[in-house]
């Protein structure tokens, strides 16, 4: 087999030198009934060219030759190719996690420019060495809140990622901690009304999510004095952060969690993606996850370690701030050259493309009979329409153009019906939204 | 030995017996600043197409107050600085494709490099997780292909594969042993967990609502299931073991163990992070597993990539499976594949979509490799543990002394007469070449040197990391401080932990360059090291 490197004599040789005559003698410990006789009922052995054919077939039977105007959480954006030729680099690919800092400063020192980009971006004091994603950074964000400030209860905002709301779900059940909904009103905004202080008073943290799930951008300053005045937390969670290249950051917000798969991370089928929690200095020690910190060697040479480890699970257990361990670290890797490539203006250019793509779309769109924008707030890249019939029969149709439509809304808000989400970035050519805009019209032409 | 070593045996250095370190060579690595010392204004390493559509206007599409001005301190540099940068950096981390890395309890094995190419397919790195079922079948396929395949390998009769790291998998599998014990009327209070464990396995049981109670091992370092007996009682939902466990031994009476819990209504959880040592020749679903996890980046070759990603898919027998998190991939009755979200015993969701999919692929690619003959991997995992323990056993102690299986644990008591620590010895390991072992756990043997080789080694490989083990083994005798000092080839020498802790700098600011100390590594005052 090619991936182990012992000849057959050299087995025995080694077998000998333990002192064993078989290599079934070096499983004696395991109790004879429950050892395995027959071969494992597995495919394969296969070589590398039918592992390749094996994985071709099933790339073509995906989305292929589609055009896909999805966003909702995963976002198409424009990847270099140095990005990928440097994380495949063994070094960075085929390392553990850096433990043993003075054979790990490549990975260390990559981990500190990463929590810099990510202060950076979000205007807070501190970030992590990265979360599982978007969806456990906002959870661990509720988490983190709970301990914060000692009370139970988050107020959480509808047009929060409804997958994400389902996660905190999962993790929030059995933390003691209690989740309350906020409604959002017709702008697609929180519903500052149903959030008046009764609700907010005793809740650990208001979580919110800018762009929220319609795409609209959300009123954080204002969110947070409300959330200030209560002494809760203002937990913002931001799932398109290519949206900070030109958004005012959440600078008021005490925890923000991001999914960082926009910046150069392949959606591939959900994961893996990055996510990261970034927030005030004061809270360090309550955060979760890894952190890469500044230091030096006898002979003042400057260096990176991971730091503040008494926060997490192998040392502190139970008493843990989390009991995440692996994390993301490639991808946080990932992130951290695809932003070094794009840079100041790069990524401000892209920003103002995303902006500038989704309104002219919007505005093709809109030009449709029956077609119109379902929220009126102010949105980046995404946004949400209303439709003269579902959107599910409205999506059947395109697929026959090629063309991966909306997101149905309705699948997590049973008030949206004929409603879906629209994304469009960068990467989306003119002619393809025309294209776009043709094929819906010609839909919405024919009668059902 | 080979003649052929002695053109790159390092040069002897000042107190260092001559010729004894054959491995590692001398390198010269380049030094590098911050990426955000290299920045200019006006440098930029992306350029994006020109927009085809109309520019908007930032603050009239937006509102004034929702527009950012330029981040400060951004970088700006451009594109062959970025590739020097990072190249520059990837020369300062070891890695399994420099050697042997012998983590015990992290399974660093090859990471085959086909999987990377086919992770990056044009049609499975291009699939959005919210398109319809109807254009994901190839992706649902992996899913399922490589279900199937976990299931075979572990016996167990149900799975998902959504988590994304093992400790989420311990959660998740708590979380349904929690659903199934409250299914039947009483979820219990506590979780049984063995002094050996990880510590993912407490902090994840405290996040399923449960109370932790340690268990001891007996002296052979076994659970002692006298103790068991006594701890297991009504209140208790489950036993989370580690099989092998932490020291590398079979828990021998592990069916016994699951006999003990089930007649008390408690599950037996095992901890998979060392299913390396059982893959091919035992399955946990025949000895008594109710919930597992596995860790796809240990046994299944995805690569930890610095820290990760992972995946922790959870296997799991039939009473558990109406808890499973959703979505749960399901193949209809014509054929096809579709995600199944309507099942309303199911603990909900841990994660956002279907997991890691990209490292799902990775390991399923891994598996095809191998086929049946992944035993076959396993068996030269122990007998490489089994050849490394006979090579050193002599110098070092061997506190419990059961059959290894994939790793092997030792302590650094003989050494410590000499004042030499495990931290020390690992540290002396970087001079010789290699990656260290894991220090210092299990928490049960004190000074613990935990060495896992995995099959990824060759036999000249395991002679060079004997050797070199000897050698350290016989300068903490004759030359401790060389050992103490360790390492001695490194662009930096032990770091300062406790200042890094105690005044913590998680960040570059733009006024740290002035601060920047002129003895750093950047600077060439002293020299880079010998």
């Amino acid at each position: 087999m090619r991936y182990l490197p012992k000849s057959p004599a050299e087995r025995e040789q080694m077998l000998q030198a333990v002192g064993a005559r078989s290599v079934d003698e070096l499983f004696r410990s395991i109790p004879e009934t429950f050892r395995l006789r027959a071969p494992l009922p597995l495919p394969g052995p296969l070589s590398e060219a039918e592992i390749i054919q094996y994985f071709q077939a099933r790339a073509a039977e995906n989305s292929r030759g589609f055009v896909s105007f999805l966003g909702a959480g995963v976002y198409s954006h424009l990847r270099s190719v140095v990005t990928d030729s440097l994380v495949q680099r063994g070094e960075f690919l085929t390392s553990y996690t850096p433990y043993q800092a003075e054979i790990s400063q490549g990975t260390l020192t990559a981990i500190f420019e990463f929590q810099t980009l990510m202060c950076q971006l979000t205007a807070q004091e501190v970030a992590n060495a990265s979360m599982y994603d978007g969806s456990t950074a906002l959870t661990e964000a509720a988490l983190m809140a709970n301990r914060i400030t000692g009370k139970s209860r988050v107020l959480v905002a509808r047009s929060v990622h409804p997958e994400y709301r389902e996660v905190l779900r999962t993790y929030a059940k059995h933390t003691g901690i209690e989740v309350e909904e906020i409604a959002y009103q017709p702008s697609g905004e929180l519903d500052r009304a149903a959030l008046n202080q009764t609700r907010l008073s005793g809740a650990a943290a208001l979580i919110v999510q800018s762009p929220n799930f319609f795409g609209v951008l959300e009123d954080v300053p204002a969110l947070a004095e409300a959330a200030h005045a209560s002494g809760a937390l203002l937990v913002a969670g931001i799932a398109e952060p290519v949206s900070l290249g030109i958004v005012r950051p959440p600078a008021e917000a005490d925890i923000v969690a991001i999914e960082g798969q926009a910046f150069g991370v392949p959606p591939s089928y959900g994961g893996p993606y990055v996510g990261v929690i970034a927030t005030r200095e004061k809270f360090v020690r309550q955060m979760p996850g890894r952190l890469a910190g500044q230091s030096a060697d006898d002979q003042g040479r400057r260096g990176f370690v991971l730091t503040l480890a008494t926060r997490e699970q192998h040392i502190r257990r139970e008493k843990a701030t989390s009991n995440i361990c692996t994390n993301e670290a490639l991808y946080a890797l990932v992130t951290t050259i695809h932003l070094c490539l794009l840079g100041k203006e790069g990524l401000r250019e892209m920003a103002l493309q995303n902006l500038s793509k989704a309104r002219f779309a919007l505005a093709e769109l809109e030009k449709i009979p029956g077609v119109r924008r379902a929220f009126s707030g102010r949105f980046f890249n995404e946004f949400a329409l209303e439709f003269p019939r579902s959107v599910k029969l409205i999506n059947a149709a395109l697929l026959r153009e090629k063309i991966a439509g909306p997101f149905v809304l309705g699948r997590h808000y049973p008030e949206l019906t004929k409603r879906g989400l629209v994304c469009v970035t960068e990467t989306m050519p003119r002619a393809e939204i025309e294209r776009f805009a043709n094929a819906l019209r010609r839909i919405l032409e024919t009668p059902l | 030995m080979n003649s052929k070593l002695t053109e790159t045996e390092a040069p002897a250095r000042p107190g260092e017996p001559a010729g004894m370190i054959r491995k590692a060579g001398r390198h010269v690595s380049q030094n590098e600043g911050l990426i955000f010392e290299k920045s200019a204004p006006g440098k930029r390493g992306m350029e994006l197409p020109p927009l085809d559509v109309p520019a908007c206007n930032p603050a009239a599409a937006l509102g004034a107050d929702f527009v950012r001005d330029g981040i400060e301190g951004f970088p700006e540099v451009s594109e062959i600085e970025v590739i020097r940068h990072f190249t520059r950096l990837s020369t300062w981390n070891y890695a399994i494709d420099l050697g042997m890395y012998p983590l015990g309890s992290c399974t660093m094995k090859y990471n085959p490099r086909v999987n990377e190419y086919v992770a990056r397919l044009d049609g499975l790195a291009t699939e959005h997780p919210q398109q319809s079922a109807g254009l994901s079948q190839g992706c649902l396929r992996i899913i399922h292909d490589l279900k199937e395949c976990l299931l075979a390998i572990t016996g167990m009769d149900a799975a998902t594969l959504q988590p994304v790291a093992g400790a989420q998998g311990e959660l998740a599998g708590l979380l349904m042993i929690r659903a199934y014990l409250e299914s039947r009327g009483n979820p219990r209070k506590k979780v049984l967990i063995p002094d050996s464990a990880h510590g993912t396995n407490p902090a994840s049981v405290v996040i399923a609502g449960y109370e932790v109670r340690n268990i001891r091992s007996n002296d052979r370092g076994q659970i002692d299931t006298d103790h068991l007996r006594e701890f297991a009682t009504e209140d208790v939902a489950a036993l989370m073991v580690t099989n092998p466990s932490t020291l590398g031994v079979f828990e021998e009476r592990i069916h016994e163990i699951a006999g003990i819990l089930h007649e008390r209504g408690a599950l037996l959880y095992m901890d998979g992070a060392n299913m390396n040592a059982l893959a091919g020749i035992a399955r946990p679903g025949d000895f008594g597993v109710d919930v597992m996890h596995l860790n796809l980046h240990k046994t299944f070759s995805t690569p930890h990539g610095g820290g990760g990603p992972g995946a922790g898919p959870v296997m799991v027998k039939k009473i558990l499976e109406p808890f499973l998190p959703v979505p749960v991939v399901v193949r209809t009755d014509d054929g096809r594949f579709a995600l199944d979200a309507n099942r309303p015993r199911s603990i909900g969701r841990v994660r956002a979509y279907c997991g890691n999919f990209g490292v799902l692929l990775r390991a399923l690619a891994y598996i095809l490799a191998y086929g049946p003959g992944i035993r076959q991997a396993t068996e030269d995992a122990v007998l490489n543990a089994n050849y490394i323990r006979n090579g050193i056993e002599d110098a070092y102690d061997l506190p419990y002394k059961l059959p290894s299986m994939h790793e092997v644990v030792f302590s650094d008591s003989r050494q410590k007469r000499h004042g030499v620590n495990t931290m020390d010895i690992a540290k002396r390991l970087i001079d010789y070449g290699f990656h260290p072992y894991t220090t210092a756990f299990p928490l049960i043997v004190p000074g613990a040197l935990m060495i896992e080789p995995t099959e990824s080694e060759s036999k000249e490989e395991c002679d060079l990391f004997i050797a070199a083990m000897r050698s350290i083994a016989a300068e903490a005798e004759s030359n401790p401080e060389i050992v103490k000092t360790a390492p001695h080839s490194t662009r930096v020498g032990r770091l300062d932990e406790v200042a890094a802790a105690r005044k913590p700098i998680l960040r570059w600011r733009p006024s740290d360059e002035d601060r920047r100390p002129e003895t750093s590594a950047v600077g060439l005052s002293k020299g880079p090291r010998p």
